[in-house]
């Protein structure tokens, strides 16, 4: 009985509600890794011009590009984040929704840091060595797979400390720990022989032994919060974490991020595409919404200028480390004609 | 008492001599139970007590920060060749904001350094200064005195939060700044005020300008939504259940239904909103009138059960009386019986409100965890929670939200425990006891 008449009671509130279905901001959705990016875009959009400031959600990349890909209207968002870029499945997935004219925009690149706590020594470590500690699988001779049998460090390589491996490091459904997985313990993959010649004949199993992150406690899922990650470590020096370059900006007084392949996390060596684990960050339009929703051409227009994606922009105080400026003019003209500059 | 329990009456005066000699001996051992008993349930408030009480120190002691903010006195000269009077809202103000502060450091040449110093200013400053500007044209042409935030690290420092004494690769402050800060200081134009910002204001990526005004707003809309839904619905569901519905098997199967309905988790109700209101029924996303109708689902199985057990203790006396003197059921029900049970139902309503103020998780689903700066309008407008806000700042990089978090925690917190005593305050006065 009362579901009936909620039920109605819904219908009425539809009614009421339908006239003012119009909108008159952007919707963006997407990746959390570019959120804090795409927010202060929008909120200096939203207080330097006239038009209302955009709605940001941080639904992860994944997320966002299957909202986007829904289809074309105002219930649909007209911008996606995104800290990798669109697959071949999710192009497929917008066309067949009817959404084919998409501009890519490249926005700048994000380091993946791996830090302890300052209490404890800084971390030397190589690519190899991050994917014998963390894959679930690791070779043992020529063609054999054992379970990952390494407990602490040391048992990696006795280069590293005596202390046991805990890493804490966010959930599957993060941007931050495909593309950790693909450049940090893919690099460190490649670099045995046997596993790299798979690539080229059994891409499905290559891809399964050097992303699979061990499960038996040595990898902690610590959650999309990377502040909480950041306390952990102050509080366990023996842990380290994986999390995106701007938190570790931002906490350099607690935590020091580990030289990978003998290289420091800096701004200068992750923009110089010196430090080994660095991705690009994204985002998608929606070209049939940019003259039906207002603002979108300036909202654009915003975020690619210099002011805020430059060498000194404010996105660069918020961790975005900036492109060069040839490719910035190159996707800043994208920006301007909307180009459809998806090739798959 | 004793010589029930003994079933042969002849020895009775032997057997109860042994026997309150067993009572004397065990009489010790029973007091220290009943000592213990006693014990253990003052242990167990007081560690609850404990518990909240070093919430409340937490929350208290790292929001205090949040309530002040380090302020910047300008000196402006609105200069009329930089506004143009006619293009108001898009001058330049970073840059007019700027040179008074260049004008304090003239010493202060090399570019690196000039951002430097005009990183100390918050973005806020220029936005203060347009605001003031396309609020009163006519100041253009003169000179205004107005305070404008410092940017959230220099507040931190002046707070303490950042140390002066630590290494400066370990800040996010500069030596340089340090010192132009301490110079400001000397010239008496640093102004440590409440934080209004926090109260006023929206979301913002800045903290020093973000405010939970927005949030408070959107869950005052979204409030309202449940309420409507959830009261008519759950008042007339319990009235109908409780006074009219026959006691069968479909009754049952309902009661039981309802019951199961508040023990869901309350992320399902989020995934029934997103499929239901808005993929179905096409509403918008993020707006407070679809995550209202989501909590109201979630409020009335509470508001029914409690309105169900206010109604039952209504003494059947009244309603016989009523009867009697010839009203009708429908009379009956409304005025005596809801009546009387109204209390009962509004705590109840008050309870289910307040865990509905608390949600974030259905909320998830449906948009409403976004960035959202404008403050809403309306129930159709994007707008976002208080639990929410706090789960959104929680998440932020800049060490200046850890205390705007705590200070949003302790508003919600605030407004939980004003609804709660609203709660026990309507129970008091107006509970009938028979």
């Amino acid at each position: 009985m009362n579901r009936k008449s909620l039920v109605f009671g819904a219908l009425g509130l539809v009614l009421a509600a339908s006239a003012a279905q119009a909108r008159d901001q952007i919707r963006i959705v997407g990746s959390s890794t570019v959120y804090p990016f795409s927010t202060a875009v929008a909120e200096t959009f939203g207080k330097t011009t006239k038009f209302k400031t955009p709605v940001v959600e941080s639904t992860g990349s994944g997320g966002g590009l299957k909202l986007f890909c829904a289809g074309i209207g105002t219930k649909h968002p007209d911008m996606t984040n995104a800290s990798r870029r669109i697959k071949k499945s999710e192009v497929e997935r917008c066309n067949k929704n009817g959404v084919t004219g998409v501009t890519e925009i490249k926005i700048g690149y994000d380091g993946i840091v791996m830090a302890n706590s300052k209490k404890a020594d800084r971390m030397k470590i190589t690519r190899k060595q991050i994917f014998l500690a963390l894959a679930k699988d690791i070779p043992a001779g020529e063609g054999k797979l054992i379970p990952n049998p390494h407990k602490t460090w040391k048992n990696v390589d006795p280069s590293l400390p005596d202390v046991k491996i805990e890493v804490l490091g966010p959930p599957p459904t993060s941007g931050t720990r495909d593309a950790f997985a693909e450049l940090a313990l893919e690099g460190g993959c490649k670099k045995i022989g046997w596993i790299k010649a798979m690539k080229k004949t059994d891409k499905k199993k290559y891809k399964a032994i050097c992303h699979s992150i061990r499960e038996d406690g040595g990898y902690v899922e610590a959650g999309e919060n990377d502040v909480l990650i950041v306390r952990k470590l102050e509080a366990n020096p023996n842990a380290f974490g994986v999390f995106g370059y701007s938190f570790l900006d931002q906490n350099a007084d607690k935590v020091q991020g580990s030289l990978i392949d003998n290289q420091d996390p800096t701004f200068e060596n992750i923009a110089d595409g010196k430090y080994p684990v660095s991705r690009s960050l994204y985002f998608y339009v929606k070209q049939a919404h940019v003259n039906k929703i207002p603002g979108i051409a300036e909202f654009i227009t915003e975020f690619t200028s210099d002011k805020a994606w430059g060498d000194d922009g404010y996105l660069t105080d918020k961790g975005l480390i900036p492109m060069p400026a040839a490719e910035r003019n190159n996707f800043r003209t994208d920006g301007k004609s909307l180009a459809s500059n998806i090739i798959m | 008492m004793t010589s029930e329990t003994l079933p042969d009456s002849g020895t009775i005066r032997d057997r109860n001599s042994d026997k309150s000699a067993l009572v004397k001996a065990g009489l010790k051992r029973r007091y220290a139970a009943e000592r213990r008993f006693r014990a253990y349930g003052v242990a167990g408030i007081l560690f609850g007590l404990g518990c909240i009480l070093l919430l409340f120190y937490t929350i208290g002691s790292n929001a205090i920060p949040a309530f002040t903010q380090t302020m910047l006195r300008l000196d402006i000269t609105l200069d009329p060749q930089d506004i143009d009077p006619d293009a108001i809202s898009t001058a330049n103000y970073r840059k007019i904001v700027r040179q008074p502060v260049r004008a304090l450091f003239p010493e202060v040449t090399s570019r690196r350094d000039k951002r430097a110093l005009a990183a100390m200013l918050s973005p806020g400053a220029a936005y203060a200064v347009r605001q003031m500007v396309i609020d009163d044209p006519s100041l253009i042409g003169k000179r205004i005195s107005i305070l404008v935030p410092l940017s959230d690290d220099i507040d931190q420092l002046n707070k303490g939060a950042i140390k002066a004494s630590s290494d400066e690769t370990e800040r996010r402050v500069s030596n340089k700044q340090i010192a132009w800060f301490e110079r400001l200081q000397d010239f008496g134009l640093v102004e440590t005020v409440f934080n209004t910002t926090l109260f006023t204001a929206g979301d913002s990526r800045e903290p020093e300008l973000a405010g939970i005004w927005g949030a408070v707003v959107g869950s005052f809309f979204t409030m309202i939504v449940t309420l409507a839904l959830a009261f008519p619905i759950g008042v007339a569901s319990a009235v109908y259940l409780e006074e009219f519905a026959p006691k069968n098997k479909w009754t049952q199967v309902i009661e039981v239904n309802i019951n199961n309905l508040a023990a869901v988790p309350s992320i399902v109700f989020g995934l029934l909103g997103l499929a239901v209101y808005i993929n179905f029924f096409g509403l918008p996303r993020s707006a407070p009138l679809v995550g209202g109708m989501v909590l109201a689902l979630m409020t009335l199985p509470t508001i029914i059960i409690a309105g169900r057990a206010a109604l039952k203790a209504v003494p059947p006396s009244i309603r016989d009386a009523a009867r009697g003197l010839g009203a009708s059921p429908l009379q009956v029900t409304t005025h005596h019986v809801l009546p009387l049970a109204m209390p009962g139902i509004l705590t109840g309503t008050i309870i289910g409100m307040a865990q509905a103020l608390g949600e974030t998780a259905p909320l998830l689903m449906i948009g409403m965890v976004a960035f959202i700066v404008d403050i809403p309008g309306g129930v159709t407008d994007p707008a976002t929670v208080m639990p929410v806000q706090i789960y959104l700042w929680s998440d932020a990089p800049e060490r200046a939200f850890v205390e705007r978090t705590s200070a949003a925690i302790a508003v919600l917190l605030g407004f939980l425990i004003l609804m709660n005593t609203l709660a026990v305050f309507l129970r008091k006065k107006f509970e009938r006891k028979w």
